[in-house]
């Protein structure tokens, strides 16, 4: 293990430069922009969940006071096959056909046709105008039912990909994909034990506070500009200019404050249909969802049927394991299946292995990343199977997880060799944690999971700029959706030598910064810090020539020590250091203005491990769990700024246990959604939950100069196994599927 | 529809307003007053991203119509700071990292305003129950309770 490192700003928690403006409701949000001779848009929806739409007519609607341009899918161009980058974005193609329907209607809430009018109320009348005649077909709900080869299609067109042979009949069965190793028979016969068991998990919503939103105006030359809340602007840009068909360069995306996203603003929903609609009116165009429309049309995650068996020898060696994932797309394909599959062994050494994942099209809304997209599923049925070994052969289940545990060297199921990674000795820390060795109160249970998130890298650009006098400008393009510009400030402060209250960050627009992919996949600390890390480096080459030109010197007798140039040692030269400062204030005689920057696609993204641990209460009179205690430890490599890790965590956990005590999308027969609403739809709030302990454990990625791992989505993965967990642990009742809702533990402990 | 003259009183400040009979006190806020601050996460009164004090009284701005705000006085985001500094509320709120996207926090700083002008003194539960009608999606409510304690305290040195 690397040697801890003293850093004089990396690993403090300063506030925030974007704080203050946060927290006097200064700061700029996606429906805070307004334009002077705005309209207002509004987007007709289907109100059938399966339908043939054989007809769009906006004609009334143009024709009524007040309304400027109405369009529907006849007004978009046929989109090309294709992916887009970014984080579970899919194909742009299906996204273009998700923004704005064509001949289907694929769920209840798809978008139909939309207007602007000169006030919201007046744009809402005019879709009660369009003339829609639908052909209604039956939805398909269920996961399994939608895999029957006599199941009604959504897409006469899809043939399942991934299969050895081109099948010769369309199915809802997108793709298919298999991982696997060693001899899973064998395995399965040194096993001492085998547990097996179906897990089910309903369709569940990022649940971000600040529904999405967005301004565009378009000019008589035809240039764009929209201001939206996004987790990529760049992104946006890129799929925007692929669904209209229109230049790149003639886009311009400004990314607001984003009031949440954990992955689910990665993709587009209105921008498209506002740049579209302010063309047509000549006239900005301001589009605001209503939260309604949020839980019927935007990406929930997943909905998922896990089969899952292991086997298991009496001192806790796991022989063999077996997984069968069915997860539903929604109404395209695209379902984070691979991932949930790269992931469920993930944190394990198994030497006899097969997944399977499905990526299956369902009536509903086309899901979205949502934080460690697909992990939670899978590794939720594998956590709460292993918790069954435990209990079966006695053992603890931390011990259990130890004695499996993947290590440095360890080959990954999903292909490379682990390096160093912290799961052993997030396992440790548990053992260690006064909350482990502490009794179990009375009348509650424990339950114990790990999880996992590989984490991403990709591409990022940063420029750092010195004023004149010696204060840095930190410009880079990924929203910041948790603090981020402090951690950049961090990094570049360390880096440079200089006070972290002289550094500013900023989030450029698609003109102003260079491209960054989308703020997800924890990929922005990591990433985006290790291109700030770079501008800084190049800002402290450029500092050190220009010492030594106004030194004489060669650059290489010049170094660069706690933000001042100085000559190298064994250097004789009786002059001052210089700092950032004084360097800044001659660069008018030394070359001009002093500017860094740096751009990569990076590599080397260290997987990120976690142990998290929960008391929990049942009350067998209503079902009510409570949640005693929960204890999240978690290896972020290196925390930047360790109170907005902690934060990562604890918010990962309440989401994680929303999750699998009631969150959960309920469907009627027709394919409606019932609960889409936050008084149905009910994600914790603080009256539900406890304090959240946290434990940071830091093992260096050694891809970072800082050490950074990303730390943003393996905190929901674990807490929905922990919540199963300590339930049996309670009540003694087995319960496979989520959430944990009040009627589901009645019916269990009546059954029982 | 014609509009309706309203005339409150916002941070302060005499403010008049023309407002549609339906129209919500949120939309009349960010609309035609420009107090932008107070955010909307729902409009059904289950998110308090739209938290307002009015008559010394915590409100969802969404549930509430412009009209009735008639005559009344209204405390909004923007006019919880001090002169030029911030109040002890919003420093905490920073020191403790209890926000990460920030959209509910003007919300959560509101409703901490009328819980601690009315009980300066709230234990954890009292804290937990008193915002339960503010939403947080990103923080697990952890700091922000956290917080809110150190707020009270630091308001009863003040005192
Ligand atoms: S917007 Fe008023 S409570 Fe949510
Ligand atoms: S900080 Fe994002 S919703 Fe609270």
């Amino acid at each position: 293990m690397a040697e801890a490192v003293d850093y004089r700003y990396v690993g403090t928690s300063p506030v925030r430069p974007d704080g203050v403006d946060k927290v006097t409701g200064r700061a700029q949000f996606g429906a805070d922009q307004n334009l002077p001779n705005m309209l207002h848009g509004s987007v007709l929806r289907s109100p059938h969940a399966h339908a043939r739409i054989k007809s769009v007519d906006v004609s009334k609607a143009l024709a009524m006071d007040g309304v400027h341009a109405a369009v529907s899918g006849a007004d978009f161009p046929s989109v090309q096959s294709g992916e887009v980058g970014g984080e579970g974005g899919g194909d742009v193609a299906d996204i273009a056909k998700n923004v704005m329907a064509r001949d289907k209607a694929l769920y209840h809430g798809h978008a139909v046709a939309a207007v602007a009018a000169t006030s919201v109320e007046i744009a809402e009348r005019a879709l009660d105008a369009i003339e829609v005649e639908y052909e209604p077909l039956p939805p398909v709900l269920d996961v399994v039912e939608a895999m029957a080869p006599d199941a009604t299609l959504l897409d006469d067109n899809c043939f399942t990909k991934n299969l050895p042979e081109k099948p010769d009949k369309p199915s809802n069965i997108a793709s298919v994909m298999v991982l696997a190793r060693g001899d899973l028979d064998a395995g399965f016969e040194q096993a001492d034990v085998v547990v097996e068991g179906e897990y089910r998990i309903p369709m569940a919503h990022q649940g971000y506070i600040e529904p999405h939103a967005c301004t565009a105006t378009v000019n008589e030359e035809g240039k764009a500009t929209v201001w939206c809340c996004t987790q990529g602007h760049f992104e946006f840009r890129a799929m925007t200019s692929k669904i209209l068909n229109w230049k790149i360069g003639d886009l311009k995306f400004i990314a607001s404050e984003i009031g949440g996203g954990f992955g689910g603003k990665t993709v587009v929903y209105l921008e498209p249909v506002a740049v579209l609609l302010s063309k047509h009116a000549g006239r900005p165009v301001k589009m605001v969802m209503s939260r309604e429309e949020v839980f019927r049309a935007t990406g929930p995650t997943s909905g998922s049927v896990c089969r899952v068996k292991i086997g298991a020898q009496n001192d806790g060696k796991i022989t063999a394991a077996k997984a069968w994932l069915a997860y539903e797309a929604g109404a395209f394909a695209g379902a984070p299946v691979m991932p949930g599959a790269m992931s469920i062994f993930a944190p394990y050494e198994i030497e006899n292995f097969l997944v399977e994942g499905h990526d299956v099209l369902v009536n509903k809304p086309k899901v979205a990343a949502y934080r460690a997209p697909g992990a939670p599923q899978a590794m939720h049925a594998f956590e709460v199977a292993l918790d069954d070994i435990a209990r079966q052969i006695g053992m603890d289940p931390l011990d259990l997880r130890m004695v499996n545990a993947a290590d440095e060297g360890t080959q990954a199921p999903y292909g490379p060799k682990f390096p160093a990674i912290g799961f052993k000795a997030c396992i440790e820390a548990a053992k260690k944690h006064p909350n482990y060795t502490k009794p179990v109160p009375e009348g509650a249970g424990r339950g114990v999971a790990a999880g996992f998130w590989f984490n991403i890298g990709m591409q990022s650009s940063a420029e750092v700029r010195i004023n004149e006098d010696g204060t840095v400008i930190v410009m880079e393009g990924n929203p910041d959706i948790g603090g981020s510009r402090a951690s950049m400030g961090l990094m570049a402060a360390e880096t440079l030598g200089v006070p972290y209250e002289q550094v500013k960050t900023y989030i450029g627009d698609t003109e102003s910064t260079g491209f960054c992919n989308v703020t997800g996949g924890s990929r922005t600390t990591f990433a985006t810090g290790l291109a700030v890390v770079q501008a800084c480096e190049d800002i402290i080459a450029q500092c050190k020539s220009r010492a030594a030109a106004t030194w004489g010197m060669d650059d290489d007798q010049v170094e660069w020590q706690d933000g001042q140039a100085v000559p190298a040692p064994g250097v004789n030269a009786d002059v001052s250091p210089l700092s950032l400062a004084d360097i800044a204030a001659s660069a008018p005689k030394t070359g001009g203005p002093i500017l860094g920057r740096a751009s990569l696609n990076a590599q080397g993204a260290g997987a990120s491990f976690s142990v998290n641990f929960g008391d929990l209460k049942v009350d067998p009179e209503t079902g009510a769990v409570e949640v005693l205690s929960f204890t999240g430890i978690q290896d972020a490599g290196k925390a930047i700024h360790p109170a907005f890790v902690e934060g990562q965590m604890q918010g990962g956990a309440a989401q994680g246990l929303g999750w699998a005590l009631n969150e959960e999308y309920i469907y009627d027969a027709d394919g409606v959604m019932e609960n889409a609403g936050f008084l149905d739809y009910r994600v914790p709030v603080a009256s539900d939950l406890p304090m959240i302990d946290t434990q940071i454990v830091e093992v260096p990625n050694p891809s970072h100069p800082y050490g950074v791992r990303g730390v943003g989505e393996t905190p929901i993965v674990a807490p929905l196994a922990v919540a199963s967990n300590a339930v049996r642990d309670a009540t003694g009742v087995r319960i496979n599927d989520l959430p944990l809702s009040p009627p589901r533990i009645l019916a269990a402990l009546s059954n029982d | 529809m014609s509009k309706m003259h309203i005339r409150t009183t916002i941070n302060g400040d005499q403010v008049d307003f023309l407002g549609s009979p339906q129209q919500s006190l949120l939309d009349a806020l960010r609309d035609e007053v420009g107090k932008l601050g107070t955010k909307e996460g729902c409009g059904t009164g289950d998110c308090g991203a739209c938290s307002v004090i009015v008559d010394g009284r915590l409100v969802c701005s969404c549930l509430m119509l412009a009209a009735e705000a008639e005559g009344a006085e209204i405390t909004t985001i923007e006019g919880i700071a001090e002169g030029d500094g911030l109040h002890p509320i919003q420093e905490k709120f920073l020191e403790h990292a209890a926000l990460q996207c920030g959209v509910c926090t003007p919300g959560f700083i509101v409703a901490t305003k009328a819980l601690l002008d009315r009980n300066p003194d709230p234990d954890e539960r009292t804290i937990r129950y008193w915002l339960a009608g503010n939403l947080c999606r990103c923080t697990g409510y952890d700091k922000i309770v956290r917080a809110v304690q150190d707020a009270a305290q630091e308001l009863a040195h003040e005192a």
